[in-house]
């Protein structure tokens, strides 16, 4: 099977039941997709998927032939996507680990939504944990970024 | 990037020109100094906890011995040191540590400690390089030193106008002697350049563009991931393995059974079946089909529901006296009004968002470990034991770590993964999974509190009794332990501040059967929930504010001598004198009076709503938190607002500190809200986050409001303090709202279902 990730072609020939997430880890070495629970429940490993936030972990890769994944390092050349700037100037990041499922899940938040209300980023947000507990400057950035037309 | 780099490299770099200062226990030097060794001043031991260099090229690069896991430490010492040294933020990065005790001190990340710890060393590394590089300035202009100034990144000779970079001193610099630590000047805070401001983080890019290498990060060539099933049982054994299936799933390499630990196991991993693969998904898939028993041991009666009520047993009748002033049951039985109440706090799991994760290569006898560690010292003494090689064949590399929270001090993870890289000639990574993660924890404490207290006819606290019995840490190291050590009664419960003429403290027995860690702010949180619940329930049993009570019961601004206070044993104040770091009750009220005069307190809410407040001094700093809660008729819970207020000393990095708290309250609320592991036949029932919950967006206050008192006191612990007050003032401030009191956590469901009456209440009138 074919499959687009970052925008360059890749062959797949693996095992098919194997999730996507071990696929970008352990195969192409993009690590900036998080492992965090395996079972779709803390979106550490947030990607997209055809423009769509899915869990990588509970992905597997038979659903993928012709599909376009886009991961961290995918989303801007430069990192410098919106999303990522408003992350930075608010300082969000603690530890860090959970933060690229969330940037990943908050750009696909403004696609659909530029504008969210406080209730639509919980909407969307809230299947992403971060343990160090930085929801607070999460929700601040994604309200810059929409401000800054993200 | 994290990144290791040998001292060898700094030593090369001194050779090829940089400017290299190491700090010691008796001061800066330079390193070409150190390989003198034994001509050094006699007596001196070197032992250097931070290097300093300066490349021609204006680089500045500062070594973190203490691990980054959200905290910030990498930039808040970076920070310290720029801003000594004049540095310019942008020449700076800064450059990991690996595990070496002699040369760096204690490198375990926790406890709070890396500012107590480190400010002072920093400062005094950052002004060492300023004074040489003035000197070194004056010297190639032959001016008198004092008409010289180091101004971010050169040194600038005003009555000439002259300026020039500080990579073009390092030639000159290198060959002037190290300043006498007590010739330096260290700023003073209005010149402050970094220090008190708010920096991006160093790692802040990396972070956000998926750069960042964490444990579960690692890759080498050539190497193999393995998952390891271990027993459910602490203490258990693999009694039949057949691993014919597992040998079947392609990728798998080999099925290896890991040596077993017998409690106290320590740091040791506790055994199991490795299942070593090709690649992480092979390795799962092989684990999965394992057909293992195991003998379980005498760990499997552990039952949750059982041992509570053992607990409980335990401190409804007198226990150990940990602390005694005055008579305080004949004050009891005196009191006007005497109310008790029982407090009971469950298992909790760490769960940092990055489970642990380890990389080992073994060969020619030597081990290198990298991990996602706290504490590297204890990862290369734990494999050096584990291998049987000397320590100084190991070497442990830290990462960054997804998360820690005292979970990642423990090295059973880099462990398994050494002896896998032996067994296996080959590079190994371990992986675990999150059901590993909460199942294999070292979990924080369960804990039973039993709190009495008197009210004399004005409504004033007579008498106090508390009796606490919660597994202790000690359990892990030491068979038979039963009872708390004296750091772990000393942390909230033997230095109870409040001003309380007759008081008894006592312990019950509390044997373990798990593995027992320290977790985030550790026994702080049951000794803080229960005092901080039990005085605002007096509170209202004296018919008072709950605020003007707690200010009452501090009484007036004083230190509290620790060493007349009635304690059996020593007096724990984490590892710092009173001298430095007195109990003061000052702060205590200061930050009441901060944390509730911006909440508002006093100023009506609608119905549903309540403010609850709560005070503590953990890690030698003050927290006062007010929580408002919304409850809705149904019995969910919002909480709208937080007001935390912190008075930690000396602060260096402000913005770091606002996002510990703003993290610490976050935890707190998930271990109140939701945090419970329970045990049944000895195995741990949660195993992810569908069962294990914590906060998340949609639950997350929207207002978290942090307010620091500013202070040039010594610096207090920051990671941890935050997290003890939350329970007690989300407790209180569900009381205020709904009338309901709170006294097992988590709150759970409870406010869905109907009151459960009290088991105990008020007794006299």
């Amino acid at each position: 099977m074919q499959l687009f990730i970052n925008g360059e072609r890749r062959t797949f020939e693996g095992d098919a039941a194997m999730p996507l997430l071990w696929y970008l880890r352990d195969e192409l070495g993009l690590t900036g997709t998080k492992f965090g629970c395996g079972i779709g429940a803390c979106g550490a490993c947030t990607v997209h998927l055809d423009g769509t936030a899915v869990r990588s972990c509970s992905t597997p890769m038979q659903v993928l032939d012709g599909k376009h994944v886009v991961t961290i390092e995918g989303l801007d050349k430069e990192g410098n996507h919106p999303v990522q700037i408003a992350w930075r100037a608010a300082n969000v990041p603690q530890c860090g680990y959970c933060q690229s499922g969330q940037i990943m899940q908050a750009v696909a938040l403004l696609k659909t939504t530029p504008h969210p209300t406080d209730d639509e980023i919980d909407t969307a947000m809230q299947g992403n944990i971060c343990r160090c507990g930085t929801y607070q400057r999460i929700r601040s950035a994604i309200h810059a970024a929409a401000q800054g037309g993200a | 990037m994290s990144q290791s780099l040998p001292r060898r490299d700094f030593v090369k770099a001194a050779a090829l020109g940089g400017l290299v200062i190491a700090i010691t226990g008796t001061g800066c030097r330079r390193v070409s100094e150190e390989a003198r060794g034994p001509s050094a001043p006699a007596g001196e031991p070197f032992e250097p906890v931070v290097y300093v260099r300066l490349d021609p090229s204006g680089a500045v690069t500062i070594v973190c011995p203490r691990s980054e896991m959200g905290q910030g430490i990498r930039t808040t010492l970076a920070m310290i040191v720029a801003d000594e040294m004049e540095a310019d933020w942008k020449d700076v990065t800064i450059v990991q540590a690996p595990g070496d005790e002699k040369k760096y001190g204690s490198q375990n990340t926790d406890g709070s400690t890396s500012i107590r710890d480190f400010l002072p060393k920093y400062r005094e590394a950052g002004a060492t390089v300023r004074a040489l590089l003035e000197a070194a300035a004056a010297k190639q202009w032959n001016v008198p030193v004092a008409e010289v100034e180091a101004q971010n990144g050169q040194v600038v000779h005003a009555a000439s106008k002259r300026s020039i970079a500080f990579g073009a001193l390092v030639a000159t610099a290198t060959t002037l002697p190290i300043p006498a630590a007590a010739t330096l000047t260290l700023k003073q805070p209005s010149q402050f350049r970094y220090i008190g401001k708010a920096m991006p983080s160093l790692d802040l890019r990396a972070m956000t563009t998926g750069q960042a290498m964490f444990g579960q990060d690692l890759r080498r060539d050539g190497m193999l991931v393995a998952v390891v099933a271990r027993p459910l049982v602490y203490g258990g054994k693999v009694a039949t393995l057949d691993s014919s299936e597992t040998e079947k799933v392609p990728g798998v390499v080999r099925v290896v059974k890991l040596p077993e630990a017998a409690p106290p196991s320590a740091f040791m991993p506790v055994g199991g079946v490795a299942v070593v693969a090709q690649n992480t998904w092979a390795a799962m898939q092989g684990r999965k089909k394992l057909k293992i028993t195991w003998t379980d041991g005498p760990n499997a009666t552990y039952d949750s529901e059982q041992y509570r009520a053992q607990l409980e047993q335990a401190v409804r009748k007198p226990g150990k006296v940990v602390r005694s002033q005055g008579k305080a049951t004949r004050a009891l039985a005196a009191s006007a009004t005497r109310v008790s109440a029982d407090y009971y706090l469950p298992h909790l799991a760490h769960a940092p968002m990055e489970p642990p994760a380890a990389l080992a290569v073994f060969e020619n006898g030597r081990c290198d470990t990298w991990s996602c560690t706290q504490n590297p010292n204890a990862d290369r003494q734990t494999v050096a034991q584990a291998l049987g090689i000397p320590l100084e064949n190991v070497t442990a590399h830290v990462t960054l770590l997804g998360g820690g929270f005292g979970r990642k001090s423990k090295p059973d993870y880099a462990v398994e993964a050494a002896l896998l890289a032996r067994e296996m000639s080959a590079p190994v990574k371990v992986v675990w999974t999150r059901e590993d993660d909460i199942q294999h924890d070292f979990f924080h404490t369960v804990a039973a509190e039993h709190l009495e207290g008197g009210l004399d006819g004005s409504g004033r606290v007579a008498a106090w009794l508390q009796r606490s019995a919660l597994p202790s840490i000690g359990a892990l190291f030491a068979p038979g332990v039963l009872y708390q050590g004296e750091f772990e009664v000393g942390m909230g419960m033997t230095d109870f501040p409040y001003a309380v003429a007759n008081l008894q403290e006592e312990m019950g027995p509390a044997p373990a059967h798990a593995r027992i860690g320290w977790y985030r702010s550790v026994v702080n949180i049951p000794h803080a929930f229960a005092i901080g619940s039990f005085i605002d329930e007096l509170a209202h049993a004296a018919g008072k504010d709950p605020r003007e009570f707690l200010l009452a019961l501090l009484g007036p601004d004083r230190i509290v001598d620790m060493s007349a206070a009635g304690l059996t044993g020593k007096p724990w104040n984490y590892d710092a004198t009173f001298e430095n770091h007195p109990l003061d009750t000052g702060r205590l009220r200061r930050v009441v009076e901060l944390a509730t005069t911006e909440a508002g307190w006093g100023q009506p809410l609608p119905a549903g709503r309540g403010r609850g407040l709560a005070v503590h001094r953990s890690f030698l700093s003050y927290v006062a938190m007010v929580i408002e809660v919304d409850v809705k008729p149904d019995g969910s819970l919002l909480i709208p607002r937080v007001d935390v207020a912190a008075d930690g000393g000396f602060i260096a990095n402000p913005d770091r500190v606002n996002a510990q708290f703003e993290g610490a309250t976050i935890m707190g609320l998930s271990n109140a809200m939701y945090g419970e592991v329970t045990f049944r036949a000895g195995r741990p029932v949660q195993s992810n986050f569908g069962d294990y919950r914590v906060v998340r967006m949609n639950v997350a206050p929207r207002d978290i409001r942090v307010h620091l008192v500013s202070s040039d006191a010594q610096p207090g612990g920051i990671g941890e303090p935050g997290v003890p007050t939350v329970a007690p003032a989300l407790g209180n401030a569900i009381f205020a709202a709904t009338g309901r009191r709170i006294r097992s956590l988590p709150v759970g469901d409870q406010l869905t279902k109907p009151e459960d009456k009290a088991p105990v209440k008020a007794l006299g009138a």
